[in-house]
């Protein structure tokens, strides 16, 4: 697996050169640093799938797909630099995989006319595609996954949150700060009571976060957290004997590795997906003969159905979706950048594509428009079972609170672009 | 009595807990800077490594298995076996003194009479090339480490300050043992600095090891000692904080939590780390309940620091520091 690091793999393919038909998809992957073990399968994912298609099927629509990998480490600068470095080999598309690296590269990737895809991260008003015209953020953004656990609770509740306590727990910087908005407003709406309990980087000490919780008992508690911060939140949790059907985590937060450290004691833990878990997909099976048995994997074929390589296997598969759609568009197997963005903006993802992919009920039917890059802000609630040491979704894929974040959304891209002096697109 | 105060002194013990889990990594940094000079900026990495090492050897990883793989074309994963954690421990132990006596060999031994400076870039290297050891040889995935530490609430003290206040305090176990284990630590090593040989040579070499020197003291092996203690005293750190959060490599940032009780207590006492760290531990856990709501929560990273810089102002070389006053 470690052989196969982000700077070999760069040098290799700067060395070789694209050929100039091959498709580009660059990874900016981090394999490396504190974030590493939740990078490290997502770049498998993201890389496997398309060996999978060059592979099995020829590429894409007979192109190859060519996956350069560059190393961020989750460091913001690393991740310009990465563009800077990949951009010119012919991307298609990027996803950066960081909320810092996005708000670097929406400038940057709208002047160079490249599409970029943050699924599930990075700005959330980017979903309003009259003013972020190639910041693309469907199927879920950050505000749809509050919506969601809210909507869960409420469920959870019989329907009425009235005089409820729910705390957010958060990371104390821009991504553990998103869902606020959303949640004072959804707290208005329901009337429950609201409060944020920041958690400064890294999280390896919580107790004084953990103290508060206990003397305030809220009812239920949302968790934006990313790295360490997740195992030691969800250890505390169980130390508290907070009860963990009432604990959910954002998709950030809500993986096996999150989980597995706190043993039993993690058993009922919930998160919000906008994506299923679990191996049982066709599209594994290929994965494994194509890929991993031929030896081509990107790692050691040890990830293969965990979360977090199902994302990277999702995005992947949304970048070779919309990669085949705009070939279609413009009869030519060899697209460009532009096309690439002009397919995404017209991206239209059924339940029959997914089963034609190997991946039914994978992840929600949606499509995309010129104002909403965002999609339908579906996604669905997981919860792990420490006893069979494997996630599965409880429910099914479902719309967010459209008219509480409808309005943020306008409003926040609105302001962006007053400050921008950007002109609203799709007139 | 009022509910605040309940709580606080709640969070007080807390404080004094967690103080002395940060305390258990400073004692690493003061080890070395006490008896070398150098600063050893490697010392949260040391942490990490050796607890990635431990749970290689409990679980019977192959070290280097990924690179042996990918190399032959083999698929060796494990052993097979499960070593106790004891017996783990005792290996590990094992490592930490062979990493302990490379580091000496390859790197410090070439910088005798350098500048403080040269020393601590040297660890920065140290400190990046055992981190980059340490992913190839055990794996970078997320690993739950379990010796047979307790965890939770202990209810002994739940139920009695429940019959006392009518609110049960909340002391996780972990913390317990890590104060009891703490208090063991320090002890020895006062034991072993005051009475014994080793230690009273480790002393002489801290004072002046020119003179150290000169009497027959062997500066390598002296060195070679405080890095092995050094490492153990990183594998206990390891173990406490890897069995909080698993063992993955933002264990190395614990480091960060050191750095405040080291220039509160001082870079040379050994005593100051403690009593460093449960003055920080107390502290930051008192004044992010106090003061915490009132500014948006999140103030301990900050007000650790806070804190230490105001005690720098008044004892620039820590509370039990020792003065250093240089003639011109």
């Amino acid at each position: 697996m470690k052989l196969k690091l982000a700077t070999l793999a760069l040098g290799a393919t700067m060395a070789a050169g694209p050929v100039m038909a091959d498709l580009v998809f660059p990874s900016l992957s981090y394999r490396t640093g504190p974030f590493a073990a939740g990078g490290i399968p997502f770049a498998d994912g993201y890389a496997d799938y398309f060996t999978l298609l060059n592979e099995r099927d020829g590429g894409i629509g007979g192109e190859i797909a060519q996956v350069p990998e560059c190393e961020t480490a989750y460091n913001t600068e690393k991740g310009v630099e990465c563009y800077e470095a990949t951009k010119d080999a012919g991307a298609l598309i990027y996803q950066p995989l960081s909320t810092g690296i996005t708000y670097q590269l929406i400038p940057k990737v709208t002047a160079d006319d490249i599409p970029m895809h943050t699924m599930g991260y990075g700005r959330t008003s980017a979903k309003n595609g009259k003013v972020f015209s190639h910041v693309f953020n469907y199927p879920a953004n950050y505000w749809d996954g509050a919506s969601a656990g809210v909507n869960h609770f409420l469920e959870q509740s019989g329907g009425s949150l009235e005089g409820k306590k729910i705390t957010l727990l958060h990371f104390n910087g821009a991504y553990g700060r998103e869902p606020i908005p959303t949640l004072e407003a959804l707290a208005e709406k329901h009337g429950f009571d609201f409060n944020a309990i920041p958690i400064d980087y890294p999280g390896q000490e919580q107790k004084s976060q953990w103290l508060q919780i206990r003397r305030e008992k809220p009812d239920y508690i949302l968790f934006w957290g990313w790295g360490v911060m997740n195992q030691v939140a969800i250890q505390e949790a169980a130390n508290i004997r907070y009860d963990m059907n009432n604990f959910m985590g954002i998709w950030w937060s809500g993986s096996e590795n999150d989980v597995k450290p706190a043993g039993d004691g993690a058993n009922g833990y919930k998160s919000v997906q906008f994506h299923n878990v679990g191996s049982d997909f066709p599209v594994f099976d290929d994965i494994q003969k194509y890929v991993v048995d031929a030896g081509k994997a990107a790692g050691a074929g040890d990830q293969v159905g965990s979360v977090l390589y199902n994302r990277g296997v999702y995005a992947a598969f949304l970048a070779a979706e919309a990669a085949k759609q705009a070939q279609d568009a413009n009869g030519t197997s060899a697209i460009d950048a532009s096309m690439m963005r002009d397919a995404m903006e017209n991206l239209s993802i059924t339940a029959d594509i997914m089963t034609a992919a190997g991946l039914p009920n994978f992840g929600p039917e949606f499509s995309v428009s010129c104002a909403n890059h965002g999609g339908d802000g579906m996604s669905a609630i997981a919860q792990w079972d420490a006893s069979a040491q494997s996630w599965s979704l409880i429910s099914d894929f479902a719309t967010s609170d459209a008219s509480v974040i409808t309005p943020l959304i306008d409003a926040d891209s609105a302001a962006y672009a007053a400050e921008n002096k950007i002109e609203m697109g799709c007139n | 009595m009022p509910e605040q105060l309940i709580f606080g002194m709640e969070v007080f013990l807390n404080g004094l807990m967690a103080g002395v889990l940060y305390a258990l990594v400073a004692l690493g940094f003061v080890l070395i800077y006490k008896a070398s000079g150098i600063f050893n900026y490697a010392q949260g990495v040391m942490a990490l490594f050796s607890a990635l090492t431990l749970v290689g050897i409990m679980e019977g990883q192959v070290p280097f298995g990924h690179l042996i793989n990918a190399i032959f074309g083999t698929e060796i994963h494990g052993f097979g076996w499960h070593v106790p954690a004891f017996a783990a421990i005792l290996l590990t132990m094992g490592v930490m003194i062979l990493l302990a006596v490379i580091v000496q060999k390859c790197v410090f031994r070439h910088l005798v009479g350098q500048e403080p400076i040269i020393l601590f870039m040297a660890t920065i290297g140290l400190a990046y090339f055992l981190e980059g050891v340490g992913d190839i040889m055990w794996g970078s995935e997320i690993k739950k480490l379990d010796v047979g530490l307790p965890q939770g609430i202990n209810t002994l003290i739940d139920e009695t300050t429940f019959g006392w206040f009518g609110y049960g305090f909340f002391i996780d176990n972990l913390d317990i043992v890590a104060t009891v284990i703490a208090a063991l630590l320090v002890t020895a090593l006062v034991i072993f600095a005051q009475y014994t040989k080793q230690g009273r040579a480790m002393r002489a070499v801290a004072d002046d090891h020119q003179a150290a020197l000169s009497v027959g003291i062997s500066l390598n092996f002296v060195w070679v000692m405080v890095w092995s203690v050094a490492g153990f005293v990183a594998l206990v750190a390891g173990i406490m904080w890897g069995t909080k959060s698993g063992v993955q490599f933002s264990l190395s940032l614990i480091a960060l939590k050191a750095l405040p009780v080291l220039m509160l207590g001082g870079f040379t006492s050994i005593p100051g780390a403690i009593v460093g760290g449960l003055i920080i531990g107390v502290g930051e856990k008192l004044f992010e309940f106090a003061i915490g709501p009132m500014v948006g929560g999140a103030t301990e990273n900050w007000f650790a620091y806070v804190l230490a810089l105001i005690f720098l102002v008044f004892r620039p070389q820590g509370l039990f520091g020792e003065k250093i006053i240089e003639r011109v």
